[in-house]
């Protein structure tokens, strides 16, 4: 059975790569594109720790196959920040000491940018249900929601 | 495990159709993907419908809407006309999963997967959408509430896809609620769903309504004794007692780690009046 | 809100109590971070693990020629390449180990003793290949009946897990063999005698389910073993020395043979105090000669890593119509999984020690079943017995028409109270937190309608241990500073800040770095909320050892004794009569001289850290109750805890946090479903319930400081704390809403529905 042949964009960079029909597109990124700032947590869509945006919609890449990415735009941790300047959520998670072990973080502040990116303004519930599909298991979510709320608030005013 | 993304419905029909082994439709992928995982599946083909123009397209038709069946529950949200009119649908879909999962969940996914407790389907039910069906001997309309007979069971034959959903047009002071129980805020499969649709006169008395339970039977169910415990009354407290006794009764529910049996059925009646207060509401505005 | 209450005079520090931003945190939003599943090797194989489907059998044999001759496949182990270890109890974290069962948890000798049990394991090219080996390996099981629940387990006539399993501390011995590994007993006084002085008794009985860790990063390792039998191991854990040890162990190796290097870690709570894959990677990549890269799925992460005991626990307490508590009793039960060691001993010694009672006696159960073994789960074994504890000095306060504070403030320990397992306890902040949380506005604000409010306190003793560190004086006169704790969360930041502030340096100067295992002494684990505490004071030690050389070399540099010189504000300068004859000499200039004075100056501590000492906390919960569904909502909270002295304050807020949320999923969603067929049936963040962003308020915290003597900076552990008075806190929170009393967690809707529906039958629920 003959490997399929994608060609996408990842993080503005063009990409090809060959993938097995069952292979996922979170599979491709970490293990043959050595993104590996996109995590596995559950493989089930239940963590969120996968998340990436493609096309500019939020989705978790345990979810998609690989083969799905052909012809899409694929966004992930790894191209959040531009060069050495962090987003203003990645400096709002530092300040804010919204990560502890930081296993879930990437798949926060990508969800977190694709919510600011459509509600610029969200309340605090709001961020809360647009983040229930993160689980973060240190810091009850506390200091992120505040992270979240900070920069969005900066990101208005700005 | 072959995977083939065609352009057309007449194409995905054929793949379907003439696939020996088994073949499955890949929309969303968000529960295809699971069971390809785990093994509870091991299809020969998958079937990419999101090149087919019309699984995807949102469009206003006689009066109504036709909601192509791969539109993500994203998409529905998204779009301008459709949560004004149909809000309990769109909720509905836009509860299923999460939001990453919402971006890539279409509820043509969602009822054929085949789960009874579907977020999407009793809304769908309530609102009375039919699904059009096309298959190798044509086209066919099919009120949702036939689709699923039986957990992971459709009334598809081979070759047979629901291409979309079409909405009738909504007559004026009609609306639509729907309310799912589930143990936290978010991401769990359904406890129990409840999806209602009412229609109120000049006076503010029901004339008509639809009433969907989900989670509480082998598939989810239309049920007309629920319906017709609100026709002719302004849902008062009498009323609203008899819908919580018919949304009872009509339960064939299962104990399982989600909920009891007698658990399912006593919140079936709490959420029947709670979907059809907020329904009320919206119908007196609509 | 966040308020900080320093209670025994605040002390100006440079860096000690300020919120910089931790030095490892760009690599962890960047992405670029690397944890257990994160590194490939060159030519590595993948790993997977056969394990059993039945919850109790016997394994006759195992044929794994037919995945042998796989291609692809290059090395599969099972049981025959492990040698059998004799029965030696160890140290590891907080409870004690034993070999002959290390070495069968990791790989099923005689018996698989529950589903998911590891039986065999297999190296292959692809991960597909590697599946499909995986099911062409036969094993021959015969069936054997299970037992899964505790007091099942401990009848006469329960399946027998371990055959010839004496119960322990039982004097004399039972000449029977059952599923009792031991049993444990503290206390003093009388307690029958104090309960006849009683004007009030309560007995109740409590039970609760088995709960996991719920870390989002998934065990991982990649292994590689080089011809001449060089080892090194990269992998997820909280103590890289302990696998290193485990695995040399297991496999017959000289311990110098390994080097572990700890990745970042996504999790660990105590249950990454164990070994599950590394000593199958390195057994795997021997025999293959290539790297062997294992991930558990989530899956396997549920059914074959520990989570902790389910119990059962009867607790009676009885007080005075003054408040005092004149005598308490417990008896724990709790199921330790399929090899002794479940942490029945601390809940035995922490049930009743925020109180100073003088009649006391705790009996504690260690139970096998046929669940997985149970791990460390963040203050092990408290939770449980406090819980139970908290809920009935909750009702005795309501029976005493008393205010639950001044209940335990009436009975609080504090210095010079004698536990109930034996030590005095040095300065406690036990008292703080009850005042501090009189004194909240939480405790005052008004409730809705079908709200209630709860509070419960908790006590965790925390360790020390053996702690290296090594801080090195760069030509430049920055600082490299190796410790050997794995960050679970804002670790390298607090050392970073001690250092910084014995040296009088910015922190900028400092990096820091966990070592791996051939870079530094031993390290006891992250754990028993000892790293700030331990690796801390070993911190200190070295940073001391680095001004104390400096001004050595200073001193001989300006021809003086060495105790007529000093260092202030990071620099040498001499003292007394020579004041001002020599311009002060920085770290940086001293450095630049290393070379000519003696060579590198470094500082290096070798400790076993002494002087831990207990935190307690006392938490606020506010809960709002659906009647008609019985679903539980925590709509406000408050969590105030003694600190000691914060080093890195967002940080201990985080742990604040981090251990209500899991204490809230313990209490209200989280448990383990098995079916009568014994096997898992949640094994998935699906139906296995952790709190999510939208089912928690905000967590407000307060830092009580009542400084740990013992500790240069007044450290204390305050990790584990955290996680034991939500249970109770939510528990009592629902009585006050509902009138109903819930023994029995967790407190999902069906459960409180029903039971809300028996009391209104009764006449006795308030909502």
């Amino acid at each position: 059975m003959a490997k399929h042949h994608v060609t996408a964009t990842v993080n503005g960079d063009p990409v090809e790569f060959l993938c097995e029909t069952q292979d996922t597109l979170l599979d491709v990124l970490r293990d043959q594109l050595g993104l590996t700032g996109t995590k596995e947590g559950c493989a089930t869509g239940d963590c969120g720790a996968c998340s990436v945006t493609v096309d500019a919609r939020l989705v978790c890449s345990c979810l998609m196959l690989a083969v799905e990415a052909e012809g899409k735009a694929v966004a992930t941790i790894e191209g959040m920040a531009e060069g050495e300047t962090l987003h203003p959520l990645q400096r709002k998670f530092l300040d804010h000491a919204a990560l502890q072990c930081g296993i879930c973080t990437p798949g926060f502040l990508i969800a977190a940018r694709a919510l600011l990116e459509k509600h610029p303004e969200p309340t605090e519930t709001e961020v809360r249900y647009w983040l229930a599909g993160n689980l973060c298991r240190c810091t009850g979510y506390d200091k992120i929601v505040r992270a979240v709320l900070d920069a969005a608030a900066e990101m208005r005013g700005a | 495990m072959r995977y083939e993304a065609p352009g057309s419905l007449d194409q995905a029909v054929a793949l379907l159709a003439a696939e020996p082994g088994e073949a499955r439709v890949l929309a969303g992928g968000t529960d295809l993907l699971v069971q390809l995982r785990t093994d509870l599946i091991e299809p020969a083909l998958l079937v990419d419908i999101k090149r087919i123009p019309e699984m995807r397209r949102i469009a206003e038709e006689g009066g109504g809407f036709r909601v192509g069946a791969a539109a993500t529950a994203a998409e529905l949200k998204e779009h301008p006309r459709l949560k004004a009119v149909w809000p309990g649908l769109v909720e509905a879909a836009n509860l299923i999963g999460s939001t990453q999962v919402q971006g890539r969940a279409t509820m043509g996914g969602n009822l054929c997967n085949g789960s009874p407790a579907a977020d999407s389907v009793p809304a769908l039910i309530a609102a009375g959408a039919i699904a059009s069906i096309a298959g190798p001997n044509g086209r066919r309309e099919v009120p949702v509430e036939d689709i699923m007979q039986g957990p992971r069971r459709l009334a598809l034959a081979k070759g047979e896809i629901v291409a979309s959903f079409l909405l009738p047009p909504r007559p004026a002071r009609t609306a639509d609620a729907y309310l799912r129980f589930i143990p936290r805020t978010e991401m769990d499969i359904a406890v129990v769903g409840c999806g209602v649709c009412l229609t109120l006169d000049a006076s503010g008395t029901c004339t008509a309504a639809r009433v969907a339970l989900g989670a509480v039977a082998p598939r989810p169910l239309q049920v007309p004794e629920a319906a017709r415990a609100l026709v002719g009354t302004k849902l008062d407290a009498g009323a609203l007692d008899r819908l919580d006794a018919a949304a009872r009764g009509a339960c064939q529910p299962i104990d399982d780690k989600r909920g009891t049996r007698e658990y399912r059925t006593k919140v079936a009646g709490v959420l029947a009046r709670r979907t059809a207060q907020i329904a009320l509401e919206r119908a007196r505005k609509a | 809100m966040q308020q900080k209450v320093k209670t025994n005079g605040a002390a100006a520090f440079d860096w000690v109590g300020t919120r910089p931003v931790r030095p490892d945190g760009v690599d962890k939003v960047t992405g670029r971070a690397r944890f257990g599943a994160d590194l490939a090797m060159q030519g590595q194989l993948i790993g997977k693990v056969l394990r059993s489907p039945h919850p109790h059998a016997r394994i006759r044999s195992i044929d794994t020629s037919a995945a042998a001759a796989l291609p692809g496949v290059k090395a599969i182990v099972t049981r025959d390449d492990f040698k059998d270890q004799p029965s030696q109890l160890i140290p590891a974290g907080e409870q004690m180990i034993n070999y002959r069962d290390v070495v069968r948890n990791v790989m099923a000798r005689e018996k698989a003793l529950y589903e998911g049990h590891a039986v065999a394991a297999v190296a292959a090219t692809s991960a597909g290949i590697a599946k499909q080996a995986l099911k062409l390996i036969e094993v021959d099981y015969e069936v054997l009946p299970h037992v899964i629940d505790v007091v099942e387990a401990m009848r006469p006539g329960a399946p027998l897990l371990h055959e010839g399993m004496i119960t322990a501390g039982v004097e004399p011995a039972p000449k029977t063999p059952s599923n009792v590994a031991k049993r444990v007993e503290v206390g003093h006084g009388d307690v029958a005698v104090g309960l006849r002085h009683a004007d009030v008794v309560v007995e109740r009985t409590f039970t609760t389910q088995p709960v996991h860790q719920g870390y989002i990063e998934p065990h991982a390792c990649v292994a590689s073993v080089s011809e001449d039998g060089q080892a090194d191991v990269w992998c997820t854990t909280q103590g890289h020395w302990m696998v290193r040890a485990q695995c040399a162990r297991l496999l017959g190796w000289e311990t110098s043979r390994i080097r572990v290097t700890a990745s970042e870690i996504g999790g660990g709570f105590g249950a990454k105090t164990v070994v599950y894959l590394e000593p199958l990677a390195l057994a795997l990549a021997k025999k293959a000669r290539r790297p062997v890269k294992m991930v558990m799925t989530r899956e396997e992460v549920f059914r074959a890593s520990g989570p902790t005991s389910g119990a059962h626990v009867r607790v009676k307490v009885g007080a005075r119509l003054d408040g005092r508590i004149v005598a308490a009793e417990a008896e724990l039960k709790y199921q330790a999984g399929a090899f002794p060691g479940s942490p029945v001993q601390p809940g035995c010694m922490c049930a009743f020690a925020p109180y100073d009672i003088e009649n006391v006696k705790v009996v504690g159960y260690d139970v096998v079943t046929n669940r997985p073994k149970v791990a460390a789960y963040r203050a092990p074994g408290a939770p449980i017995s406090e819980f139970a504890v908290e809920c009935v000095v909750d009702d005795i306060a309501a029976r005493l028409g008393m205010s639950p504070i001044e209940l335990r403030l009436k009975n609080a320990a504090k210095q010079g109270t004698k536990a109930a397992y034996g030590p005095k306890l040095g300065p406690v902040g036990f008292i703080e937190t009850l005042e501090a949380a009189r004194a909240h506005d939480h405790w005052r604000a008004p409730l809705g309608k079908n709200q209630g409010r709860g509070v419960a306190s908790g006590f965790w003793f925390n360790v020390g241990g053996e702690t290296s560190v090594s801080l090195q004086l760069n030509e430049d006169g920055t600082l490299s500073l190796t410790v050997g704790t794995p960050d679970i969360g804002g670790l390298r930041a607090s050392m970073c800040m001690m250092a910084a502030e014995e040296l009088g340096v910015d922190i900028e100067s400092i990096r820091v770095q966990i070592g791996d295992t051939g870079q530094l002494g031993f390290n006891f684990l992250t754990g028993g909320s000892r790293a700030t505490f331990s690796s801390g004071m070993a911190t200190v030690e070295a940073a001391r050892e680095v001004i104390r050389e400096a001004c050595k070399r200073a001193a001989k540099l300006w021809e003086l004794p060495e105790d007529a010189v000093e260092y202030r504000k990071g620099a040498v300068r001499p003292a007394g009569a020579n004041a001002g004859k020599h311009a002060p000499l920085t770290l940086r200039d001293i450095a630049g001289l290393a070379g000519k004075t003696g060579g590198p100056i470094a500082g290096y501590a070798r400790i076993n850290a002494q002087g831990a000492a207990p935190s307690f906390g006392t938490h606020i919960a506010d809960v709002e109750v659906d009647p008609e569904t019985g679903k539980v909502t925590v709509v406000r909270y408050t969590a105030i805890q003694d600190a000691g002295r914060a080093i890195h304050p967002s940080y201990v807020e985080g742990q604040y946090q981090g251990g209500v949320a899991q204490g809230i999923g313990w209490a209200l969603n989280e448990e383990y479903i098995y079916g009568p067929d014994g096997r898992l049936q949640n094994p998935g963040f699906l139906d296995y319930r952790v709190p999510v962003a939208s089912d928690l308020p905000m967590i407000d915290t307060v830092i009580v400081e009542v400084p740990n003597p013992r500790h240069p900076y007044g450290v204390r552990g305050v990790g584990e704390t955290p996680i034991i008075p939500p249970l109770a806190a939510v528990a009592n929170a629902v009585a006050d809403a509902t009138g109903v009393r819930f023994a029995d967690l967790p407190m999902s809707p069906p459960r409180v529905l029903a039971a809300l529906d028996d009391a209104r039958a009764r006449g006795k629920a308030k909502i």
